[in-house]
């Protein structure tokens, strides 16, 4: 039986949604697991973070609270000014990082309850903070623009 | 006074582009050559105002005159002339003023180049051209104005972000802007076209160079910001798939897209309403990326002096325009006529194909670059999509899209043969996996994922050699001759194959330096060495050094390869620019063929050492070689003769006008 024009064009439109709903099935399974939240220390007091969930927490590097150990590894502590949560990360911190600015933290909390990051995040521009941060602190009413 | 003229060209040029929306439109429409004749004049008049008035901005850069309050912001008189210059584009309001200035250079040189285009068609286009320069003129004169004035002026200026103070500014944003900016050429054909309800085959002649063109110059501005990115934050990063980043990527992914359909729309008329849809959806997405980049909506390591304000202007903009060519897109396409028809196993059918695979990905990465704004707007909560969401997503899409890369140019147009295709590409095949194997079984920590990705790399390349050597008659004839066949082939097939090959490039960078990069972290004094992939690396300590308009703490490094012979310095640096107070690291990099070694510098340890971060990149130049080729080979299909606008056909006789197909 010759295939007609008709069939030939429906099964290439159904090759490629099915392909589509392929697609789109990765993608969305993708972002269930792959997306990580963003916490305050204080959301992270709330709310909980299960140990091993990826999260970026940030929040302002605390005054006084960057501590080397003499080699590589490096704490220091995040804070909303209600919560605090500390950090501890290996490697080479942003040219940007410092007391008093805002700082994203990528990591999970380990089974003891402290927080390892694998990535430290500050911004290129002295003059703004990182959007999620200056958001949330806005909104507890704790950071104005300008400040 | 120059600052004022400046101001009252960018001013004039906006009354004209209004005049330019309109006038040619309505000439067009009813058939007025003299409205339409004011589109070509009014064009070039709006480049020579908009060029003025970026030449007064210059200008005051130049003269440091801080009484021009972008000026004050950005600039300071000890910087260095070069980024004095660039840093004209390094702020929100002058790199307006640049996308602008190329907007109107495109409109300009459709004008000039465009005259054997039909006159309506002609007067369309440059009306829509005008539509959006007047949208983003009068977002730079109503909100980023550059030429604003302060009294009493400073004294000393602010100087621009020490980052950005780097030939990459001289070089990424004109080539990046060139690339989106060109795309508003298809955009603007797209939308004529369904203005006048008939399109054909010249349609796409035409507009195939824009968007080679627009294309070369995306890939090789997304190419310099990735090496820029790579050598100044000191993270050894290439790419992030940070939303900056992304709004980059996706026009070029469906300009790519664009770029393919047009052809075929040339040669076989089909997919006519797809690639118009795929022109609109290209510029869109590129206003789309404006508006990410501009308005800070989202967090990006990138992102420059944004202003949230200001986005809800460009984002009025984006809506007006995508929303009023879809609108018109929805109204009009059920005018143009489907074209040819073709079995699913061709050119076209593989062509297709290219469409499918770059579109979906380009929804996928578009879907993860939006996914936070969403998820904020809906539930309020924030979240981040990072590599790891891009790297199961976007790698699956492709690698079938990059497998299939080598079969395209050799099937023939309307019904090819699979088989004979695969034997044809059988050494090809045969070489990538000898390749793939050997590296499998001689390097060490080359996974069996790893050892996929050279073949993917080697099967591109190979697959391009095989379709040059094929069209020259290798093998089939003797040697002169496929060499004299080899020199006349199209340029443009040159070009297909050094893109595709370049893909290949990129490829074998990208998954050499996944796979076998080398990392080493650890605190150093003078004197000490450590091992680098075999590479002994000794540090030699710190040096001061005074640059124009910062200072500098050197580390200066002496490495050795593995037969101990001393091989060179690196110098890494921390600077500190005193005028913003702002450290910037300066990454110590060595190239060993086409692999780096690259040397970070961390904080002073109390006792006087210092955090050194050191890492292999093996064949890491290829991921830029790579994207060198794919803009070389744009630019080589682009001196193709039969996509030479105003060139006469190769072979079909043309009419004095070309003839338009009425599309019913």
């Amino acid at each position: 039986m010759a295939i007609t024009r008709k069939q030939k064009r429906l099964a290439v439109i159904g090759g490629a949604f099915g392909f589509l709903a392929l697609a789109t099935t990765l993608t969305f399974v993708a972002l269930g697991s792959k997306a990580s939240y963003f916490y305050t220390p204080a959301d992270v007091a709330e709310k909980g973070v299960a140990a091993g969930e990826r999260i970026r927490l940030g929040g302002l590097v605390a005054t006084g609270s960057i501590a080397r150990d003499g080699g590589t590894d490096v704490s220091f502590a995040v804070t909303d000014r209600i919560e605090t949560v500390t950090v501890s990360y290996s490697g080479i911190l942003p040219d940007l990082f410092r007391e008093e600015q805002g700082v994203i933290a990528e990591g999970a909390f380990d089974a003891s309850g402290h927080f390892v990051a694998d990535t430290v995040l500050a911004r290129h521009d002295e003059n703004y903070m990182p959007r999620e941060v200056a958001d949330s602190m806005k909104a507890r009413g704790i950071w104005q623009d300008g400040e | 006074m120059i600052v004022e003229i400046g101001h009252f060209a960018l001013v004039l040029a906006f009354a004209l582009s209004l005049v330019l929306s309109v006038a040619p439109l309505v000439g067009a429409r009813i058939g007025d050559a003299r409205l339409m004749g004011i589109a070509e004049p009014a064009s070039i008049s709006i480049l020579a105002l908009i060029a003025l008035s970026f030449a007064a901005l210059t200008v005051a850069y130049v003269q440091s005159d801080f009484s021009v309050a972008n000026v004050w912001e950005n600039s300071h008189s000890a910087k260095p002339m070069l980024y004095k210059i660039t840093g004209v584009w390094g702020n929100h309001e002058g790199s307006m003023l640049l996308w602008i200035l190329i907007l109107a250079a495109f409109a300009a040189l459709v004008a000039i180049f465009g005259r054997n285009l039909p006159a309506t068609l002609r007067a369309n286009v440059l009306a829509v051209q005008g539509m959006i320069a007047a949208a983003f003129l009068l977002f730079v004169l109503a909100s980023s104005n550059p030429f604003e004035r302060i009294n009493p002026p400073p004294i000393e200026g602010q100087d621009l972000n020490p980052i950005l103070q780097d030939i990459g500014l001289a070089i990424h944003p004109p080539l990046l802007y060139l690339g989106y900016v060109g795309f508003s050429i298809c955009f603007s054909f797209a939308v004529a076209a369904l203005i006048e309800g008939r399109i054909d085959a010249a349609w796409a002649r035409w507009v195939r160079p824009w968007t080679l063109a627009a294309w070369a110059a995306l890939t090789g501005g997304i190419a310099m910001g990735s090496y820029w990115a790579y050598y100044e934050l000191g993270w050894g990063g290439y790419w992030f798939w940070d939303p900056v980043e992304n709004a980059s990527f996706l026009p070029w992914l469906s300009g790519t897209a664009l770029l393919h359909s047009a052809i075929v729309m040339e040669k076989r008329s089909a997919l006519k309403i797809w690639t118009v849809l795929l022109a609109i959806l290209t510029f869109s997405l590129s206003l789309l990326g404006t508006f990410l980049v501009r308005s800070g909506v989202l967090t990006s390591v990138h992102a420059f002096a944004t202003d949230p304000t200001r986005g809800v202007f460009i984002l009025m903009i984006l809506i007006a325009f995508i929303g009023g060519s879809l609108a018109l897109f929805a109204f009009r396409a059920s005018t143009l006529t489907a074209g040819g028809v073709f079995h699913p196993i061709s050119r076209e059918g593989g062509l297709v194909l290219n469409n499918l695979f770059l579109t979906t990905a380009a929804a996928t990465v578009l879907v993860g670059t939006l996914w936070p704004l969403l998820v904020e707007a809906v539930s309020g909560e924030k979240i981040s999509v990072g590599a790891p969401f891009f790297n199961m997503t976007f790698g699956p899409l492709i690698v079938p899209l990059l497998l299939a890369v080598p079969f395209g140019p050799l099937l023939a147009w309307k019904r090819g043969d699979l088989l004979a295709v695969s034997q044809r590409l059988f050494a090809a095949f045969g070489v990538s996996l000898a390749i793939a194997l050997a590296t499998f079984f001689i390097v060490d920590r080359v996974s069996a994922l790893a050892a996929f990705g050279i073949a993917v790399a080697f099967w591109l390349v190979f697959g391009a050699i095989t379709d040059l050597a094929l069209k020259s008659g290798v093998g089939k004839v003797s040697a002169p001759v496929a060499l004299r066949r080899f020199i006349g082939l199209p340029r443009s097939v040159f070009g297909t194959a050094l893109a595709h090959a370049g893909l290949g490039l990129t490829t074998l960078g990208i998954v050499a330096v996944s796979a076998l990069e080398v990392e080493r972290i650890a605190v150093m004094q003078p004197g000490d060495a450590m091992d680098v992939a075999g590479y002994e690396l000794r540090f030699d300590g710190i040096f001061p050094f005074e640059g124009p308009n910062y200072t500098e703490e050197q580390g200066r490094f002496t490495y050795s390869d593995r037969s101990g012979r001393e091989r060179g310095e690196i110098v890494s640096a921390k600077r500190f620019y005193p005028a913003r107070q702002m450290p910037t690291t300066e990454a110590g990099i060595a190239s060993r063929g086409f692999s780096q070694l690259y040397v970070a510098l961390g904080d002073r340890a109390p006792d006087g050492g210092i955090v050194v971060r050191a890492w292999w990149k093996p064949q890491v130049l290829f991921i830029w070689i790579g994207c060198v080729a794919m803009m070389l080979g744009g630019a080589i299909s682009l001196l193709d003769r039969r996509l030479r606008v105003g060139a006469p056909a190769a072979r079909r006789a043309t009419p004095a006008r070309p003839a338009v197909e009425p599309a019913e």
